[in-house]
């Protein structure tokens, strides 16, 4: 019984460290505040194979696993959390449904470029009025003479306007059931599909550096075969691709929560106040152990998640519960970091205060911490 | 080199990486015998020598060949090795020996070269210096014990047939060197930018060869190297002094004129 990293394992999340310090930390702040898509650090991610890493080396993957993508995540997310998050929509959202359930041609087609870096896939779910209601589908595609026509509407899609976006799956309506529940498909639709068009550009609170769009389709016509797995499966599809997705969530946020660590570490020692570094006070020392108690608890949740995903074990109550303790901590540590800081802490100047606009989406994004607890009650066999 | 069915012959190149003490540690030398202590913090590859590993790549991808890594260290070196294979370098040689311990620049040199007398080489490249000892005479000695050109402080390397061509770094621009292979190159950082592990390679890196030689397996004279047998000797050593608090210039008018002065009696400007 062990939570230590093997030799691997341990390079890798060295190797994803100096990347993340040496060519990530001196320049993201400006991106943030300009709001501009980092394409020359994805470009160099895509280079050391990070958008590879789960994929088998046939598609030009880099013939790791799920936790290996976790790895990166978090040590980017100590970093970065807008970078951190263009890798897991990039790997679990976009490359990851066509690897699962996508036909051999469609991974022929997309997995090598997907994989390389070179473009980024969006998958998207969420419709302005149905985020963790996910059955809610509005959006439909009907079939018409070989062609699936797609009409609605996608809000908050990651990586979907970037000038390197290749394509997003899309999840619709695509008839009625006997019982007449609506039958969801999924369907891949590439970028410059005449009817697909990248709406309005949100204005957000955190995550500035990442490219998030909403998506319009009007009569836009893809070739049949660009369903994505069987038809009728997109809702069953997409809950397998949430609860993985919700491992690498829980690894970003324990990144950012120890990013928070690092960063109060740093300062408690240059610091001065009434003449003593501000590290020797217990108001200090006993907040950076609480953040440092809650990035470790919540790391190990996310090792055990994964662990049981990759041993084929079920892993749905292990991924909520690693999502909402580690979202909780990345809020929780992101509060007191910014505290440490004190006023610098509300300047844009400091990591700390990027953490602290990125920290919330973590409670939301990827099913929101009450849909998690939802999730882990009816684990325990509560009622649905 | 032969041209061999009318492809550019494929180029064998080493590369010597010495495993030092991180810079980002604190780093100690032991007083028993004012030698490096090992244990005080960990070890990481030379800086410069990634350029060298980078730089050896790009040559490989470019003229087609084998990357061979030479190390020469104790047991630990062997992290270091298994990260410059990681970056994709197909083998490595590793030299060591406890009769090395505490050899100079020197009796380094030597020893590298009686190791690099045991394999094939059109080229080896090192890093211009380490951060630990920082001599920067090791590439100039081993070049010396081979009898090979050598080709320093290299920040541009372009090789055509069975000749070779560096920029060579000055303080006020670059000089062209130029020589036929087999010789000895060090870089400097502005030769290029190191890449960064891919997980495939940190995978692959476990399965290449890593030939163990020690001194007789090199023929080293055991005369020759070793602490006792040193050319130079670490006499003392002290800690640096603590950095003296900064003169603070207040602008009333002549700010400008103080900095200016001050940058003067330093002789910066």
């Amino acid at each position: 019984m062990s939570h230590r990293l093997s030799e691997e394992y341990e390079e890798l999340r060295r190797s994803v460290e100096a990347f993340a310090h040496e060519v990530v930390a001196p320049v993201i702040a400006g991106h943030y505040e300009r709001g501009e898509f980092p394409y020359e650090i994805v470009a160099r991610m895509g280079e050391m194979g990070l958008f590879g890493l789960p994929f088998p080396e046939e598609y030009g993957g880099m013939g790791g696993d799920y936790f290996a993508l976790c790895l990166a995540l978090e040590e980017l997310a100590r970093v970065d959390s807008s970078v951190a998050i263009t890798l897991e929509a990039g790997v679990s959202l976009g490359a990851m449904p066509i690897f699962r359930f996508g036909s051999a041609e469609q991974k022929k087609t997309w997995l090598p470029r997907l994989c390389s870096g070179e473009a980024l896939g969006a998958f998207g779910l969420t419709e302005p009025g149905g985020g963790s209601d996910a059955g809610a589908t509005r959006t439909t595609a009907r079939l018409e003479e070989g062609h699936w026509v797609v009409n609605g509407t996608k809000s908050f899609i990651t990586n979907s306007g970037t000038d390197i976006t290749a394509l997003v799956t899309v999840t619709a309506v695509t008839g009625r059931r006997p019982d007449g529940r609506p039958e969801i498909s999924a369907i891949l639709v590439p970028a410059g599909t005449p009817g697909f068009s990248v709406g309005q550009h949100y204005s957000k609170v955190g995550w500035n550096a990442s490219d998030t769009n909403e998506l319009v389709f009007e009569d836009c016509r893809v070739p049949e075969e660009n369903l994505v797995g069987e038809r009728g499966r997109g809702y069953a599809q997409f809950l397998r691709i949430l609860d993985e997705g919700r491992i690498a969530i829980a690894a970003l946020s324990v990144g950012l929560a120890q990013g928070c660590v690092d960063e109060s570490l740093r300062y408690a020692a240059e610091r001065e106040a009434f003449g003593r570094h501000i590290g020797h006070y217990q108001a200090i020392q006993f907040k950076i152990a609480d953040m440092e108690a809650r990035a470790h608890t919540a790391r190990l949740a996310y090792y055990d998640a994964a662990a049981r995903m990759l041993a084929g074990e079920p892993f749905k109550k292990q991924a909520a519960i690693a999502k909402l303790v580690a979202s909780n901590a990345a809020m929780d540590n992101a509060r007191d970091a910014t505290q440490v800081f004190g006023g610098y802490g509300f300047m844009n100047d400091y990591a700390v205060g990027r953490f602290y606009r990125d920290a919330k989406i973590l409670e939301i994004g990827e099913g929101t911490s009450e849909v998690q607890r939802m999730l882990i009650a009816r684990e325990l066999g509560l009622p649905a | 080199m032969g041209v061999q069915g009318g492809r550019p012959p494929a180029m064998n190149i080493v590369v010597l990486v010495k495993q030092v003490p991180d810079t980002a540690t604190e780093r100690k030398l032991n007083p028993a015998d004012n030698t490096l202590d090992r244990a005080s913090s960990d070890g990481v590859i030379n800086e410069l020598d990634e350029y060298a590993i980078e730089e050896a790549l790009l040559l490989k991808e470019k003229h087609g060949g084998e990357v061979t890594i030479l190390s020469a260290g104790p047991d630990q070196a062997t992290d270091s090795i298994r990260k410059a294979l990681s970056m994709g370098a197909d083998k490595a040689i590793h030299l060591n020996d406890e009769a090395l311990h505490g050899s100079d620049s020197l009796q380094t040199a030597y020893a590298l070269a009686q190791a690099l007398r045991t394999t094939e080489f059109d080229v080896v490249v090192l890093g211009s210096e380490s951060t630990d000892a920082r001599t920067g005479v090791v590439g100039a000695a081993l070049a010396e014990y081979l009898g090979l050109p050598q080709l320093t402080l290299a920040n541009k390397v372009d090789i055509d047939g069975g000749t070779i061509r560096i920029q060579r770094q000055t303080d006020d621009g670059y000089d062209v060197v130029e020589a036929q292979l087999p010789a000895v190159v060090s870089v400097v950082e502005k030769i290029n930018e190191p890449r960064y592990p891919s997980f495939k390679l940190i995978m692959a890196a476990k399965k290449k060869p890593v030939t163990k030689l020690d001194a007789a397996g090199a023929e080293i004279d055991p005369a020759k190297v070793g602490l006792a047998n040193a050319t130079t000797e670490t006499v003392d050593f002290a800690a640096a002094p603590p950095r003296a608090a900064g003169t603070v210039v207040k602008d009333e008018g002549t700010g400008g004129v103080q900095i200016a002065d001050f940058l003067a009696s330093k002789k910066f400007v």
